[in-house]
Protein backbone atom coordinates (compact mmCIF):
# COMPACT_ATOMS: atom_id res chain seq x y z
CA UNK A 1 0.00 0.00 0.00
CA UNK A 2 2.42 2.92 1.31
CA UNK A 3 5.20 1.19 -2.00
CA UNK A 4 2.64 2.29 -4.49
CA UNK A 5 1.38 5.17 -3.18
CA UNK A 6 5.27 6.55 -2.62
CA UNK A 7 5.89 5.33 -6.49
CA UNK A 8 2.98 7.57 -7.30
CA UNK A 9 4.16 10.69 -5.43
CA UNK A 10 7.89 10.67 -5.51
CA UNK A 11 9.53 12.86 -7.83
CA UNK A 12 10.95 10.73 -11.33
CA UNK A 13 14.67 10.92 -10.37
CA UNK A 14 14.09 9.80 -6.59
CA UNK A 15 12.26 6.49 -7.05
CA UNK A 16 15.88 4.30 -8.22
CA UNK A 17 16.98 5.14 -4.86
CA UNK A 18 13.20 4.32 -3.48
CA UNK A 19 13.51 0.82 -5.01
CA UNK A 20 17.16 0.32 -4.12
CA UNK A 21 16.21 1.39 -0.43
CA UNK A 22 13.15 -1.10 -0.19
CA UNK A 23 15.53 -4.51 -1.96
CA UNK A 24 18.08 -3.31 0.82
CA UNK A 25 15.25 -3.96 3.51
CA UNK A 26 14.30 -6.82 2.05
CA UNK A 27 17.63 -8.10 2.10
CA UNK A 28 18.29 -7.37 5.77
CA UNK A 29 14.79 -8.18 7.16
CA UNK A 30 13.81 -11.11 4.93
CA UNK A 31 10.21 -12.08 5.67
CA UNK A 32 9.83 -9.37 8.10
CA UNK A 33 9.90 -6.66 5.81
CA UNK A 34 6.63 -6.32 4.94
CA UNK A 35 5.32 -6.12 8.42
CA UNK A 36 7.67 -3.47 9.14
CA UNK A 37 5.95 -1.40 6.03
CA UNK A 38 2.91 -1.82 7.37
CA UNK A 39 3.62 -0.71 10.54
CA UNK A 40 5.93 2.09 8.93
CA UNK A 41 2.54 3.22 7.04
CA UNK A 42 0.21 2.83 9.92
CA UNK A 43 2.41 5.44 11.60
CA UNK A 44 2.80 7.65 9.18
CA UNK A 45 -1.47 7.96 8.28
CA UNK A 46 -1.92 7.83 12.76
CA UNK A 47 0.51 11.05 12.02
CA UNK A 48 -1.70 12.64 9.11
CA UNK A 49 -4.88 12.55 11.20
CA UNK A 50 -3.18 13.82 14.87
CA UNK A 51 -0.89 16.45 13.56
CA UNK A 52 -3.80 18.73 11.47
CA UNK A 53 -6.12 17.66 14.79
CA UNK A 54 -3.97 19.32 17.32
CA UNK A 55 -3.48 22.27 14.77
CA UNK A 56 -7.55 22.39 15.05
CA UNK A 57 -7.26 21.70 18.33
CA UNK A 58 -4.93 25.07 18.55
CA UNK A 59 -7.02 27.17 16.10
CA UNK A 60 -10.11 25.71 18.17
CA UNK A 61 -9.83 27.96 21.08
CA UNK A 62 -8.50 30.98 18.97
CA UNK A 63 -11.99 30.87 16.59
CA UNK A 64 -13.90 30.46 20.09
CA UNK A 65 -12.63 33.22 21.36
CA UNK A 66 -13.03 35.27 17.91
CA UNK A 67 -16.17 34.25 17.60
CA UNK A 68 -17.35 34.74 20.75
CA UNK A 69 -15.66 38.29 20.67
CA UNK A 70 -18.06 38.99 17.44
CA UNK A 71 -21.48 37.76 19.12
CA UNK A 72 -20.78 39.86 21.76
CA UNK A 73 -19.51 42.94 19.74
CA UNK A 74 -16.12 42.53 21.08
CA UNK A 75 -13.12 42.27 18.67
CA UNK A 76 -11.37 39.20 20.28
CA UNK A 77 -7.94 38.18 19.85
CA UNK A 78 -6.40 40.87 17.68
CA UNK A 79 -2.81 41.33 19.31
CA UNK A 80 -0.63 38.60 17.86
CA UNK A 81 0.10 38.51 13.97
CA UNK A 82 -2.14 39.20 11.65
CA UNK A 83 -5.95 39.29 12.80
CA UNK A 84 -4.63 37.57 15.93
CA UNK A 85 -3.77 34.32 14.36
CA UNK A 86 -0.59 33.78 16.24
CA UNK A 87 -2.25 33.55 19.42
CA UNK A 88 -2.44 29.86 20.01
CA UNK A 89 1.33 29.87 19.42
CA UNK A 90 1.29 32.60 21.88
CA UNK A 91 -0.64 30.84 24.12
CA UNK A 92 1.03 27.44 24.40
CA UNK A 93 5.07 29.08 24.65
CA UNK A 94 3.25 30.96 27.43
CA UNK A 95 1.52 27.79 29.04
CA UNK A 96 5.06 25.80 28.79
CA UNK A 97 7.27 28.15 29.91
CA UNK A 98 4.95 28.22 33.01
CA UNK A 99 6.28 25.90 36.13
CA UNK A 100 3.83 22.60 36.67
CA UNK A 101 3.51 23.36 40.52
CA UNK A 102 2.92 19.95 42.32
CA UNK A 103 1.31 20.04 45.72
CA UNK A 104 2.98 18.93 48.71
CA UNK A 105 1.38 15.98 49.66
CA UNK A 106 -0.02 15.12 45.86
CA UNK A 107 0.55 11.20 44.75
CA UNK A 108 2.73 12.65 42.06
CA UNK A 109 2.63 10.02 39.49
CA UNK A 110 -1.38 9.88 39.65
CA UNK A 111 -1.16 13.80 39.41
CA UNK A 112 0.88 14.17 36.57
CA UNK A 113 -0.92 11.31 34.54
CA UNK A 114 -4.40 12.64 35.02
CA UNK A 115 -4.06 14.63 32.44
CA UNK A 116 -3.00 12.34 30.31
CA UNK A 117 -5.64 10.18 30.92
CA UNK A 118 -7.75 12.79 29.86
CA UNK A 119 -6.12 13.77 26.74
CA UNK A 120 -5.22 10.28 24.97
CA UNK A 121 -9.06 8.95 25.03
CA UNK A 122 -10.15 11.89 22.47
CA UNK A 123 -6.87 10.90 20.13
CA UNK A 124 -7.26 7.54 20.29
CA UNK A 125 -11.11 7.48 19.18
CA UNK A 126 -9.82 9.43 15.84
CA UNK A 127 -8.74 6.12 14.73
CA UNK A 128 -11.81 4.57 13.78
CA UNK A 129 -13.13 8.13 12.63
CA UNK A 130 -14.44 7.83 8.62
CA UNK A 131 -13.58 10.80 6.29
CA UNK A 132 -15.06 9.87 3.34
CA UNK A 133 -15.99 6.14 2.39
CA UNK A 134 -12.22 5.46 1.95
CA UNK A 135 -10.19 7.31 4.00
CA UNK A 136 -10.17 5.68 7.47
CA UNK A 137 -7.48 4.83 9.75
CA UNK A 138 -9.00 1.36 10.56
CA UNK A 139 -12.37 0.48 9.21
CA UNK A 140 -13.55 -2.06 11.95
CA UNK A 141 -17.07 -3.47 12.46
CA UNK A 142 -18.02 -2.14 15.47
CA UNK A 143 -16.45 1.35 15.04
CA UNK A 144 -19.54 2.95 16.94
CA UNK A 145 -18.71 0.87 20.07
CA UNK A 146 -14.87 1.69 19.70
CA UNK A 147 -15.67 4.98 19.90
CA UNK A 148 -18.20 4.33 22.97
CA UNK A 149 -15.81 2.93 25.14
CA UNK A 150 -12.90 5.16 24.21
CA UNK A 151 -14.33 8.03 25.19
CA UNK A 152 -15.85 6.41 28.23
CA UNK A 153 -11.93 5.87 29.71
CA UNK A 154 -11.54 9.97 29.54
CA UNK A 155 -13.37 10.19 32.83
CA UNK A 156 -10.51 8.91 34.39
CA UNK A 157 -8.44 11.78 34.03
CA UNK A 158 -11.45 13.73 36.00
CA UNK A 159 -11.40 11.17 39.00
CA UNK A 160 -7.74 11.37 39.25
CA UNK A 161 -7.09 15.05 38.78
CA UNK A 162 -9.77 15.60 41.65
CA UNK A 163 -7.72 12.57 44.02
CA UNK A 164 -4.00 12.78 43.24
CA UNK A 165 -3.62 16.84 45.11
CA UNK A 166 -4.60 15.52 48.16
CA UNK A 167 -7.13 18.72 47.93
CA UNK A 168 -11.10 18.20 49.29
CA UNK A 169 -12.07 20.97 46.98
CA UNK A 170 -10.73 19.46 43.83
CA UNK A 171 -11.54 16.21 44.93
CA UNK A 172 -15.04 17.54 45.41
CA UNK A 173 -15.01 18.66 41.96
CA UNK A 174 -14.13 15.63 40.26
CA UNK A 175 -17.20 14.02 42.14
CA UNK A 176 -19.32 16.37 40.54
CA UNK A 177 -18.21 16.61 36.66
CA UNK A 178 -17.29 12.62 36.93
CA UNK A 179 -20.91 11.98 38.21
CA UNK A 180 -21.91 14.48 35.53
CA UNK A 181 -20.05 12.48 32.65
CA UNK A 182 -21.65 9.21 34.00
CA UNK A 183 -25.39 10.54 33.72
CA UNK A 184 -24.98 11.95 30.13
CA UNK A 185 -23.32 8.57 28.88
CA UNK A 186 -26.79 7.22 29.70
CA UNK A 187 -28.94 9.21 27.35
CA UNK A 188 -25.80 9.37 24.88
CA UNK A 189 -25.33 5.75 24.89
CA UNK A 190 -29.56 5.00 24.56
CA UNK A 191 -29.89 7.73 21.45
CA UNK A 192 -26.95 5.59 19.51
CA UNK A 193 -29.08 2.66 20.04
CA UNK A 194 -31.79 4.27 17.94
CA UNK A 195 -29.15 5.32 15.40
CA UNK A 196 -27.55 1.82 14.98
CA UNK A 197 -30.98 0.06 15.28
CA UNK A 198 -32.04 1.87 11.73
CA UNK A 199 -28.66 2.33 10.39
CA UNK A 200 -28.11 -2.20 11.07
CA UNK A 201 -25.00 -1.54 11.46
CA UNK A 202 -22.28 -0.59 14.34
CA UNK A 203 -20.03 0.74 11.41
CA UNK A 204 -19.69 4.48 11.21
CA UNK A 205 -19.22 4.02 7.37
CA UNK A 206 -22.37 1.97 6.83
CA UNK A 207 -23.96 4.39 9.03
CA UNK A 208 -23.27 7.54 6.89
CA UNK A 209 -24.01 5.53 3.84
CA UNK A 210 -27.56 4.64 5.14
CA UNK A 211 -28.10 8.22 5.34
CA UNK A 212 -27.83 8.28 1.39
CA UNK A 213 -31.10 6.43 0.69
CA UNK A 214 -34.50 7.15 1.23
CA UNK A 215 -37.90 8.69 -0.29
CA UNK A 216 -36.23 12.53 -0.13
CA UNK A 217 -32.66 11.62 -1.57
CA UNK A 218 -34.51 10.13 -4.85
CA UNK A 219 -36.16 13.28 -5.20
CA UNK A 220 -32.84 14.64 -4.77
CA UNK A 221 -32.97 16.84 -1.43
CA UNK A 222 -30.99 14.51 0.15
CA UNK A 223 -30.39 16.41 3.54
CA UNK A 224 -33.77 15.42 4.53
CA UNK A 225 -32.70 12.01 4.01
CA UNK A 226 -30.48 12.24 6.95
CA UNK A 227 -30.42 10.86 10.54
CA UNK A 228 -31.58 14.46 12.02
CA UNK A 229 -35.27 14.44 10.47
CA UNK A 230 -36.52 11.41 11.60
CA UNK A 231 -34.68 10.76 14.89
CA UNK A 232 -34.95 14.86 15.36
CA UNK A 233 -35.69 14.17 19.51
CA UNK A 234 -32.74 11.97 19.32
CA UNK A 235 -30.39 14.26 18.14
CA UNK A 236 -30.89 17.02 20.38
CA UNK A 237 -30.37 14.43 23.12
CA UNK A 238 -27.19 13.48 21.81
CA UNK A 239 -26.06 17.11 21.04
CA UNK A 240 -27.39 18.08 24.58
CA UNK A 241 -25.55 14.56 25.75
CA UNK A 242 -22.11 15.80 24.05
CA UNK A 243 -22.36 19.47 25.67
CA UNK A 244 -22.28 17.63 29.11
CA UNK A 245 -20.19 14.96 28.31
CA UNK A 246 -17.43 17.77 26.97
CA UNK A 247 -18.06 19.53 30.35
CA UNK A 248 -18.77 23.03 27.96
CA UNK A 249 -21.58 25.36 28.33
CA UNK A 250 -24.07 25.56 30.22
CA UNK A 251 -23.07 22.53 31.67
CA UNK A 252 -19.03 23.70 32.12
CA UNK A 253 -19.64 23.48 35.92
CA UNK A 254 -15.55 22.54 36.54
CA UNK A 255 -14.71 26.26 34.84
CA UNK A 256 -17.19 28.07 37.18
CA UNK A 257 -15.11 30.91 37.50
CA UNK A 258 -17.19 33.15 39.79
CA UNK A 259 -18.90 30.14 42.40
CA UNK A 260 -17.19 26.84 42.40
CA UNK A 261 -14.40 25.15 41.60
CA UNK A 262 -13.53 22.32 39.21
CA UNK A 263 -11.37 18.87 38.97
CA UNK A 264 -8.39 21.17 38.13
CA UNK A 265 -8.07 23.51 40.76
CA UNK A 266 -4.46 21.99 41.51
CA UNK A 267 -3.06 22.11 37.68
CA UNK A 268 -1.24 25.06 36.73
CA UNK A 269 1.10 25.60 33.45
CA UNK A 270 1.64 22.98 30.80
CA UNK A 271 -0.19 20.09 32.81
CA UNK A 272 -3.81 22.29 33.38
CA UNK A 273 -3.46 23.06 29.35
CA UNK A 274 -3.26 19.61 28.36
CA UNK A 275 -6.71 19.44 30.16
CA UNK A 276 -7.72 22.21 28.05
CA UNK A 277 -6.53 20.35 24.64
CA UNK A 278 -8.86 17.75 25.84
CA UNK A 279 -11.29 19.68 26.24
CA UNK A 280 -11.07 20.65 22.86
CA UNK A 281 -10.33 17.58 21.31
CA UNK A 282 -13.14 16.08 22.58
CA UNK A 283 -15.62 19.03 21.12
CA UNK A 284 -14.11 18.10 17.63
CA UNK A 285 -14.46 14.82 18.48
CA UNK A 286 -18.33 15.35 19.50
CA UNK A 287 -18.73 17.80 16.48
CA UNK A 288 -17.58 14.96 14.23
CA UNK A 289 -19.86 12.26 15.39
CA UNK A 290 -22.74 14.55 15.47
CA UNK A 291 -21.96 15.38 11.63
CA UNK A 292 -21.30 11.61 11.02
CA UNK A 293 -24.18 10.12 12.72
CA UNK A 294 -27.06 12.47 12.55
CA UNK A 295 -25.64 15.46 9.41
CA UNK A 296 -24.98 12.51 6.76
CA UNK A 297 -20.81 12.91 7.01
CA UNK A 298 -19.12 13.51 3.89
CA UNK A 299 -22.55 13.54 1.94
CA UNK A 300 -23.48 16.14 0.15
CA UNK A 301 -26.80 17.94 1.23
CA UNK A 302 -28.19 18.26 -2.49
CA UNK A 303 -28.36 15.87 -5.90
CA UNK A 304 -26.29 17.83 -8.12
CA UNK A 305 -23.43 18.71 -5.73
CA UNK A 306 -20.51 15.91 -5.60
CA UNK A 307 -20.13 13.92 -2.31
CA UNK A 308 -16.65 15.21 -0.55
CA UNK A 309 -14.55 15.45 2.35
CA UNK A 310 -15.14 19.11 2.28
CA UNK A 311 -18.84 18.64 3.68
CA UNK A 312 -17.85 17.09 6.45
CA UNK A 313 -15.39 19.63 8.01
CA UNK A 314 -18.24 22.51 7.21
CA UNK A 315 -20.65 19.87 8.76
CA UNK A 316 -18.11 19.87 11.77
CA UNK A 317 -17.45 23.79 11.96
CA UNK A 318 -21.26 24.42 11.67
CA UNK A 319 -21.29 22.47 15.02
CA UNK A 320 -18.46 23.72 16.39
CA UNK A 321 -19.64 27.19 16.09
CA UNK A 322 -22.68 26.09 17.87
CA UNK A 323 -21.13 24.73 20.61
CA UNK A 324 -19.70 28.78 20.74
CA UNK A 325 -22.84 30.18 20.24
CA UNK A 326 -24.39 27.87 23.28
CA UNK A 327 -21.52 29.41 25.27
CA UNK A 328 -21.77 32.94 24.25
CA UNK A 329 -25.64 32.63 24.95
CA UNK A 330 -26.79 30.78 27.54
CA UNK A 331 -26.22 31.29 31.27
CA UNK A 332 -25.04 28.07 33.25
CA UNK A 333 -27.03 25.19 34.44
CA UNK A 334 -27.18 24.54 38.40
CA UNK A 335 -25.58 21.24 39.61
CA UNK A 336 -29.28 19.95 40.75
CA UNK A 337 -30.47 21.17 37.39
CA UNK A 338 -27.82 19.88 35.63
CA UNK A 339 -29.17 16.32 37.23
CA UNK A 340 -32.45 16.54 36.49
CA UNK A 341 -32.16 17.48 32.90
CA UNK A 342 -29.53 14.11 32.10
CA UNK A 343 -32.63 11.57 34.47
CA UNK A 344 -35.71 13.08 34.56
CA UNK A 345 -35.92 14.77 31.12
CA UNK A 346 -33.13 13.61 28.74
CA UNK A 347 -33.03 9.73 29.76
CA UNK A 348 -37.20 9.02 29.93
CA UNK A 349 -37.12 11.25 26.36
CA UNK A 350 -34.73 8.88 24.67
CA UNK A 351 -36.28 5.66 26.34
CA UNK A 352 -39.43 6.74 24.80
CA UNK A 353 -38.51 7.54 21.21
CA UNK A 354 -36.28 3.95 21.40
CA UNK A 355 -39.69 2.46 21.72
CA UNK A 356 -41.52 4.54 19.46
CA UNK A 357 -38.97 3.70 16.29
CA UNK A 358 -38.81 0.20 17.26
CA UNK A 359 -42.76 0.35 16.57
CA UNK A 360 -41.83 2.55 13.31
CA UNK A 361 -40.05 0.06 12.07
CA UNK A 362 -41.78 -3.19 12.98
CA UNK A 363 -44.90 -1.02 10.86
CA UNK A 364 -45.71 -0.80 7.42
CA UNK A 365 -44.81 2.55 7.10
CA UNK A 366 -41.10 1.65 7.72
CA UNK A 367 -38.70 4.05 6.01
CA UNK A 368 -35.18 1.97 6.90
CA UNK A 369 -35.13 -0.90 4.75
CA UNK B 1 8.61 -16.20 16.27
CA UNK B 2 4.96 -14.57 14.99
CA UNK B 3 4.20 -11.23 15.47
CA UNK B 4 0.59 -12.48 16.97
CA UNK B 5 2.48 -14.20 19.39
CA UNK B 6 4.39 -11.84 20.02
CA UNK B 7 1.80 -9.27 20.69
CA UNK B 8 0.61 -12.30 23.18
CA UNK B 9 3.15 -12.76 25.40
CA UNK B 10 3.37 -8.87 25.70
CA UNK B 11 -0.13 -8.28 26.96
CA UNK B 12 0.11 -11.33 28.81
CA UNK B 13 3.18 -10.14 30.76
CA UNK B 14 1.33 -6.91 31.18
CA UNK B 15 -1.46 -8.39 32.54
CA UNK B 16 0.61 -10.77 35.08
CA UNK B 17 2.19 -7.97 36.43
CA UNK B 18 -0.50 -5.55 36.57
CA UNK B 19 -2.77 -8.49 38.39
CA UNK B 20 -0.14 -8.78 40.90
CA UNK B 21 0.38 -5.30 41.67
CA UNK B 22 -3.59 -5.57 42.39
CA UNK B 23 -3.37 -7.79 45.45
CA UNK B 24 0.22 -6.50 46.46
CA UNK B 25 0.02 -2.79 46.57
CA UNK B 26 -0.66 -0.89 49.54
CA UNK B 27 -2.39 1.99 48.08
CA UNK B 28 -5.97 0.53 47.16
CA UNK B 29 -6.19 3.03 44.96
CA UNK B 30 -3.32 2.73 43.02
CA UNK B 31 -4.66 -1.04 43.09
CA UNK B 32 -7.78 -0.02 41.50
CA UNK B 33 -5.66 1.61 38.75
CA UNK B 34 -3.72 -1.57 37.87
CA UNK B 35 -7.20 -3.41 37.62
CA UNK B 36 -7.89 -1.25 34.84
CA UNK B 37 -4.62 -1.88 33.33
CA UNK B 38 -5.30 -5.49 33.82
CA UNK B 39 -8.66 -5.57 31.63
CA UNK B 40 -6.84 -3.22 29.25
CA UNK B 41 -4.37 -5.99 28.65
CA UNK B 42 -7.38 -8.88 28.89
CA UNK B 43 -9.68 -7.06 25.88
CA UNK B 44 -6.17 -6.76 23.91
CA UNK B 45 -5.69 -10.45 24.22
CA UNK B 46 -9.33 -11.16 23.26
CA UNK B 47 -8.82 -8.69 19.98
CA UNK B 48 -6.21 -11.04 19.47
CA UNK B 49 -8.38 -14.03 19.62
CA UNK B 50 -10.68 -12.05 17.08
CA UNK B 51 -13.40 -11.35 20.12
CA UNK B 52 -14.04 -7.66 19.07
CA UNK B 53 -17.53 -7.34 20.80
CA UNK B 54 -16.23 -8.56 23.80
CA UNK B 55 -13.27 -6.96 24.25
CA UNK B 56 -14.81 -3.38 23.50
CA UNK B 57 -17.46 -4.27 25.79
CA UNK B 58 -15.06 -5.05 28.66
CA UNK B 59 -13.59 -1.55 28.31
CA UNK B 60 -16.87 0.08 27.76
CA UNK B 61 -18.61 -1.95 30.92
CA UNK B 62 -15.75 -2.73 33.29
CA UNK B 63 -13.20 -0.07 32.61
CA UNK B 64 -15.90 2.95 31.63
CA UNK B 65 -18.38 2.00 34.36
CA UNK B 66 -17.96 -0.48 37.00
CA UNK B 67 -14.49 0.44 38.04
CA UNK B 68 -15.32 4.25 38.36
CA UNK B 69 -17.66 3.40 40.73
CA UNK B 70 -15.12 1.36 42.47
CA UNK B 71 -12.92 4.08 42.64
CA UNK B 72 -15.22 6.39 43.69
CA UNK B 73 -16.14 4.18 47.03
CA UNK B 74 -11.93 3.42 47.51
CA UNK B 75 -11.34 7.16 47.48
CA UNK B 76 -14.20 7.95 49.48
CA UNK B 77 -13.74 5.22 52.06
CA UNK B 78 -11.10 5.53 54.55
CA UNK B 79 -9.88 2.91 54.39
CA UNK B 80 -7.23 1.79 57.17
CA UNK B 81 -4.87 -0.29 55.93
CA UNK B 82 -3.12 -1.96 59.40
CA UNK B 83 -7.04 -3.12 60.36
CA UNK B 84 -7.39 -5.18 56.94
CA UNK B 85 -3.89 -7.06 57.22
CA UNK B 86 -5.21 -8.03 61.34
CA UNK B 87 -6.47 -11.10 60.41
CA UNK B 88 -3.83 -12.13 57.53
CA UNK B 89 -2.94 -15.42 59.92
CA UNK B 90 -6.05 -16.70 60.58
CA UNK B 91 -7.45 -16.47 56.91
CA UNK B 92 -4.41 -17.34 55.67
CA UNK B 93 -5.42 -21.70 55.32
CA UNK B 94 -8.77 -20.90 54.13
CA UNK B 95 -7.06 -18.57 51.34
CA UNK B 96 -4.51 -21.36 50.57
CA UNK B 97 -7.29 -23.60 50.02
CA UNK B 98 -8.59 -21.36 47.07
CA UNK B 99 -5.59 -20.78 45.85
CA UNK B 100 -4.71 -24.66 45.73
CA UNK B 101 -7.78 -25.22 44.00
CA UNK B 102 -7.00 -22.43 41.27
CA UNK B 103 -3.74 -23.54 40.60
CA UNK B 104 -4.89 -27.24 40.27
CA UNK B 105 -7.45 -26.25 37.62
CA UNK B 106 -5.20 -23.41 35.78
CA UNK B 107 -2.40 -26.91 35.72
CA UNK B 108 -5.31 -29.24 34.10
CA UNK B 109 -6.00 -26.47 31.81
CA UNK B 110 -2.62 -25.87 30.76
CA UNK B 111 -0.75 -29.23 30.78
CA UNK B 112 -3.95 -30.36 29.03
CA UNK B 113 -1.63 -32.41 26.36
CA UNK B 114 -0.75 -34.60 29.98
CA UNK B 115 -4.49 -34.61 31.38
CA UNK B 116 -6.40 -35.75 27.87
CA UNK B 117 -7.64 -32.22 27.84
CA UNK B 118 -8.01 -31.56 24.37
CA UNK B 119 -6.56 -27.81 23.28
CA UNK B 120 -8.94 -25.90 22.46
CA UNK B 121 -9.08 -24.54 18.86
CA UNK B 122 -9.87 -20.86 17.83
CA UNK B 123 -12.29 -20.93 14.53
CA UNK B 124 -10.17 -18.17 12.51
CA UNK B 125 -12.75 -16.14 11.26
CA UNK B 126 -12.90 -14.19 7.79
CA UNK B 127 -12.00 -10.18 7.93
CA UNK B 128 -15.45 -9.23 7.23
CA UNK B 129 -17.36 -11.63 9.80
CA UNK B 130 -19.14 -9.36 12.26
CA UNK B 131 -18.91 -10.68 16.18
CA UNK B 132 -21.26 -8.15 17.25
CA UNK B 133 -24.67 -9.36 14.49
CA UNK B 134 -23.74 -13.29 15.61
CA UNK B 135 -23.81 -12.56 19.23
CA UNK B 136 -26.32 -10.16 19.16
CA UNK B 137 -28.55 -12.96 16.59
CA UNK B 138 -27.52 -15.37 19.42
CA UNK B 139 -29.00 -13.36 22.35
CA UNK B 140 -32.34 -12.99 21.23
CA UNK B 141 -33.03 -16.38 19.46
CA UNK B 142 -31.26 -19.18 20.40
CA UNK B 143 -30.61 -17.82 24.10
CA UNK B 144 -33.53 -15.80 24.69
CA UNK B 145 -34.82 -17.06 28.31
CA UNK B 146 -31.61 -17.01 29.87
CA UNK B 147 -30.92 -13.40 28.37
CA UNK B 148 -33.99 -12.06 29.87
CA UNK B 149 -33.56 -13.59 33.22
CA UNK B 150 -30.36 -12.40 33.57
CA UNK B 151 -32.08 -8.92 33.01
CA UNK B 152 -34.60 -9.63 35.00
CA UNK B 153 -32.60 -10.81 38.09
CA UNK B 154 -30.05 -7.01 37.20
CA UNK B 155 -33.20 -5.29 37.71
CA UNK B 156 -34.04 -6.95 40.75
CA UNK B 157 -30.66 -5.92 42.15
CA UNK B 158 -31.30 -2.46 40.66
CA UNK B 159 -34.55 -1.92 42.67
CA UNK B 160 -32.60 -3.91 45.66
CA UNK B 161 -29.81 -1.57 45.96
CA UNK B 162 -32.27 1.80 45.93
CA UNK B 163 -34.40 0.05 48.32
CA UNK B 164 -31.47 -0.49 50.50
CA UNK B 165 -30.43 2.90 50.99
CA UNK B 166 -33.81 4.56 50.83
CA UNK B 167 -34.31 6.56 54.06
CA UNK B 168 -37.79 7.21 54.35
CA UNK B 169 -39.28 10.77 53.43
CA UNK B 170 -37.11 13.22 52.46
CA UNK B 171 -36.85 15.23 55.17
CA UNK B 172 -34.57 18.01 54.29
CA UNK B 173 -36.28 20.96 51.93
CA UNK B 174 -35.80 21.52 48.62
CA UNK B 175 -36.84 23.45 45.75
CA UNK B 176 -39.53 21.79 43.06
CA UNK B 177 -38.35 22.45 39.65
CA UNK B 178 -41.68 21.95 37.84
CA UNK B 179 -43.20 24.84 40.41
CA UNK B 180 -40.18 26.89 40.03
CA UNK B 181 -40.75 27.24 36.50
CA UNK B 182 -44.21 28.54 36.41
CA UNK B 183 -42.96 31.59 38.92
CA UNK B 184 -43.76 34.90 37.56
CA UNK B 185 -41.85 38.58 38.42
CA UNK B 186 -45.50 39.71 39.97
CA UNK B 187 -45.45 37.06 42.37
CA UNK B 188 -42.34 37.49 44.36
CA UNK B 189 -41.73 41.13 43.78
CA UNK B 190 -43.90 44.30 44.68
CA UNK B 191 -43.94 47.24 42.98
CA UNK B 192 -45.23 49.93 45.15
CA UNK B 193 -46.07 53.34 44.16
CA UNK B 194 -44.97 55.92 46.76
CA UNK B 195 -46.01 59.68 46.72
CA UNK B 196 -42.82 61.55 46.71
CA UNK B 197 -42.55 63.33 50.24
CA UNK B 198 -41.42 66.58 51.17
CA UNK B 199 -38.31 67.08 52.54
CA UNK B 200 -38.52 69.46 55.94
Amino acid sequence: MMVETLQQLLPGFLIPHFNWAMQLGQGIFGDLWPSILTAVWTVIKVMLIIAPLLLAVAYATFAERKVIGWMQVRIGPNRVGPWGLFQPLADGLKVLLKEVVVPANADKAVFLLAPLFAFAPALIAWAVIPFNEFLVLANVNASLLFVMAVTSVSVYGIILAGWSPNSKYAFLGSMRSAAQMISYEVAMGLSLVVVLMISNSLNLVDIVKVQNEGRFADMGLKFLSWNWLPLLPMFVVYVISIFAECNRAPFDLAEGESEIIGYHVEYSGMSFAVFQLAEYSAMLMGCTLVSLLFLGGWLSPVAFLPDSILWLFLKIFSVLILFFWVRATFPRYRYDQVMRLGWKVLIPVSLIWLAVVACWMLSPWNIWK
Amino acid sequence: MEFRTFVFYFLAAILVFASLRVVTLRNPVHAALHLVLAFFSASGIWILLQAEFLAIALILVYVGAVMVLFLFVVMLLDINLDRLREGFWSYLPLGSIVALLIVAEMSLVLGGMYWGVLESDVPQAEAGYSNVQAVGRLLFTDYVYPFELASVVLLVGIVAATALTLRGKRKSKSVSPSQQVFVKAKDRVRVLQMPAEKRD
